[in-house]
């Protein structure tokens, strides 16, 4: 191929990226078969020594990054923070098609494993005995790392089972109980509103995070990926309809406050006590803590609310995993870290440092249970999210392009929020959208 | 910028030789409203002073927060001191955050700033003069393409500059941000036009007749009298490299040599990810501190800037 012309393929591949493509911009990385590689060739790299680069933003990572050079001198771990969520996936992306600058270690979010597995632009790491780590990982995220059947294309790094943080000073002020069921979260929503105008229940202008990790909870399958090209969008089961009746009653009574999560105003609204809950991953406690100082004390955690009485369902928010690109060259000593950093001893300093686990053994730990979290008032808030994890249904799907997807929730369903659309119509007009994404990336897309 | 200087062209073409009578402006006149005391328009001080208060609010904002805590900034009201006054405590804290690295951010910017900007500014400067002063084949076709280069925004070529840098293997080195700041379009186009106007073509001759060598001609004669365009091309390439953001987010991904703007941005998403501590005092801090060297910047090189724009508009 002449040099110009591979140039402007390039250049392609690039665009395809900038518009964070998913599948089918190329297929270059193709036809590796897994690689075979056990734990004397590991050992062997890790007595060799080099440097590997990790990108990441998750802060735990880089005192796990320190001992783990300690432990393996000769061994250096260059960790970089090169973006978070969705601008580091670009960077990714580009870095990938470029073929120039790609990582040894990426972290990648359970949501965007899809996206780089299809591709195989994540390295299978059945063949480096990530298979026999089943057992050891909690429902949810084990699924998310295991796509097409016997593949595993990255360690889970942590888990966000969901729970309900609440406000309890609020509650216990104007005399409310926390809800159990949706329902009652509707109406404690009211009471609290009509108490204090300026409380609100919680915050949402639309979120994709939340909405799938609530469908996800209701028993909503909206997305089915059949294999390499085929997939479904649909929004029409019967959890999504009790998601959207029980959401459009809270955006009716204007029940939500109009602040987007993660923003300054979010942590202000916390720290004043207009978000009186928040129905969010186990990960929370370590952003509570930091974010906002004032409530401490003030603030518990209880079961995700259930959407029948006496239910007993869970799911998971957020998350993320390590996984190894497919150009990294030294995938030996990538597996020995993440192995390290997501199995190994890495997780009790993680844990220590504020992040929550994805690992059975420490899950079920009574020194991880028994923890008292002096934010939540002595609290032993594990035993919460820990029984959370155990009870997250292991069948849920992301779309191979939901990285795409959720950044155009804001814009289709997210307009229910602002307007007299109804929700469940803001959701059609999501699947029309990432429908329409998936054909042009070539899926077959069934709706 | 330029439609001051071409209209002093327009002037000079006007009123011609050097001893034609001093313009109308200057002559004594009585008048109820001159120049110095013009006559009052309450529409328009109305106007102005919307604009002004436009402009200073989000820097009242960005001074009143510096003052605050994480906290303070959470529970008190945006436009006004909070209860706690942390302004020493969030500078400290800027500077030692990380391992002190923000200072590192700071020298990065200064080095790209120097390097990229004052870079830029001597090939203006040369470039521009050589434009001016020289004929030779295919100026026309230059200046096509200076002014089609202005046209184009920098932002549109970062992908491309990414494409060729990372063949090179130059991403995520400082030269990946250097390199391109040499390049300024609008600045040499500046020069061009103010060269032409700031060197009389008789000056050269004499020059030249007095056996000045090219060289010499150009340091000694020709460089103090563009000085006021030099430092107007060097505040602007210094403002668009000091606050270039697209570029290095493309190119580099070291945080060791992010730039103030990459590295403010980093600890602004640490609020949004799980685990991550939201340090917004430290971000609106350091970006006081980042505005503060391109104010001081303007402030003392005021007067040759000023004078850079008027130079030539008004015979003397």
């Amino acid at each position: 191929m002449p040099l110009h012309t591979r140039r402007a393929l390039r250049g392609l591949a690039v665009v395809c990226a900038l518009t964070l493509g998913a599948a089918a911009c190329g297929s270059s990385d193709d036809g590796e078969s897994p690689k075979n590689v056990s734990g004397k060739d590991i050992d062997a790299a890790l007595k060799k020594g080099g440097k590997i680069t990790v990108w990441a933003w998750e802060p735990t990572l880089k005192k796990v990054a320190e001992d783990f050079e300690e432990k393996h001198p000769g061994v250096e771990v260059d960790l970089v923070n090169a973006g978070t969520n969705d601008k580091q996936y670009t960077a990714l992306q580009n870095a990938m098609s470029a073929g120039k600058g790609v990582p040894d270690v990426a972290q990648i979010e359970y949501y965007a494993l899809g996206q780089f597995a299809l591709k195989e632009s994540i390295t299978d790491l059945s063949g480096f005995g990530a298979a026999k780590l089943a057992g050891s990982y909690s429902r949810g995220p084990w699924s998310a790392v295991n796509q097409g059947g016997d593949k595993t294309y990255a360690l889970p790094m942590d888990s966000g089972p969901m729970a309900l943080f609440y406000n309890k000073k609020l509650f216990d002020k104007h005399n409310i109980a926390v809800p159990t069921t949706w329902d009652e979260y509707v109406d404690a929503a009211r009471a609290l509103h009509k108490a204090d105008p300026k409380v609100y229940i919680t915050n949402d202008t639309g979120d994709a995070g939340l909405t799938t990790s609530l469908l996800w909870q209701a028993g909503s399958r909206p997305f089915d990926v059949k294999d390499k090209t085929d997939v479904g969008i649909s929004f029409k089961d019967k959890g999504a309809a009790a998601y959207t009746g029980t959401w459009q009653k809270l955006i009716d009574d204007k029940l939500l406050a109009p602040i987007t999560s993660w923003s300054d105003e979010w942590y202000q609204g916390m720290a004043k006590g207009t978000i009186a809950t928040l129905a969010i991953g186990a990960w929370m406690p370590a952003n509570l803590a930091s974010g906002v100082k004032s409530g401490a004390g003030d603030w518990r955690v209880a079961p995700l609310p259930q959407w029948t009485k006496g239910g007993k369902a869970s799911a998971e928010n957020g998350g993320s995993s390590l996984a190894l690109p497919t150009a990294s060259k030294n995938k030996e000593l990538a597996y020995a870290f993440i192995e390290y950093a997501n199995h190994g001893a890495g997780v009790q300093t993680r844990i220590k440092n504020g992040a929550f686990p994805a690992t059975n053994t420490d899950l079920t730990s009574d020194k991880f249970q028994q923890t008292k979290f002096p934010y939540f008032g002595g609290q032993k808030a594990n035993q919460v999210f820990a029984e959370s994890a155990a009870r997250v249904p292991d069948d849920w799907k992301y779309l191979p392009f939901q990285v795409y997807s959720n950044s155009v929730f804001n814009d289709t369903a997210g307009k229910a929020y602002v307007s007299d659309t109804p929700l469940a119509d803001g959701l059609k007009s999501w699947q029309r959208k990432s429908a329409e994404y998936g054909k042009q990336q070539g899926f077959t897309v069934h709706e | 910028m330029a439609t001051p200087t071409r209209t002093a062209a327009r002037t000079t073409r006007a009123t011609g030789p050097r001893h034609a009578p001093p313009p109308r402006l200057r002559t004594p006149r009585r008048q109820r409203h001159s120049l110095a005391r013009p006559r009052r328009s309450v529409p328009l001080t109305l106007l102005t002073g919307l604009v002004v208060l436009y402009t200073l609010v989000p820097l009242l904002w960005l001074v009143i927060s510096a003052t605050k805590s994480q906290e303070g900034l959470a529970d008190s009201f945006g436009l006004w001191f909070g209860g706690d006054f942390s302004l020493w405590d969030n500078v400290k804290e800027t500077f030692t955050y990380n391992d002190g690295v923000f200072t590192r951010w700071l020298l990065n910017t200064l080095l790209y700033v120097v390097l990229g900007a004052g870079g830029a500014t001597v090939l203006a400067v040369l470039g521009g003069y050589a434009l001016a002063k020289f004929d030779f084949p295919g100026k026309r076709v230059v200046f096509a393409v200076v002014i089609g280069a202005v046209a184009v925004p920098g932002t549109a070529l970062a992908v491309p500059t990414f494409l060729m840098f990372g063949e090179m293997g130059l991403t995520n080195t400082p030269w990946a941000v250097i390199i391109p700041s040499l390049i300024s379009p609008f600045g040499l186009y500046l020069m061009w036009v103010f060269a032409t106007e700031a060197i009389p073509a008789e000056l050269l001759e004499a020059a030249r007749v007095d056996g000045a060598g090219e060289l010499r001609t150009f340091v000694q004669v020709c460089l103090p009298l563009l000085a006021p365009g030099m430092v107007t091309v060097l505040l602007f390439t210094m403002v668009q490299t000091w606050n270039n953001y697209f570029l290095p987010l493309i190119m580099i991904k070291d945080p060791d040599w992010y730039p103030l703007t990459l590295g403010l941005n980093s600890w602004n998403a640490q609020a949004s990810t799980a685990g991550g501590e939201p340090v917004f005092h430290l971000v609106i801090t350091g970006s006081l501190l980042t505005i503060l060297p391109l104010i001081a910047a303007f402030l003392l090189l005021q007067k040759f800037w000023q004078s850079g724009l008027a130079a030539g508009s008004v015979k003397e």
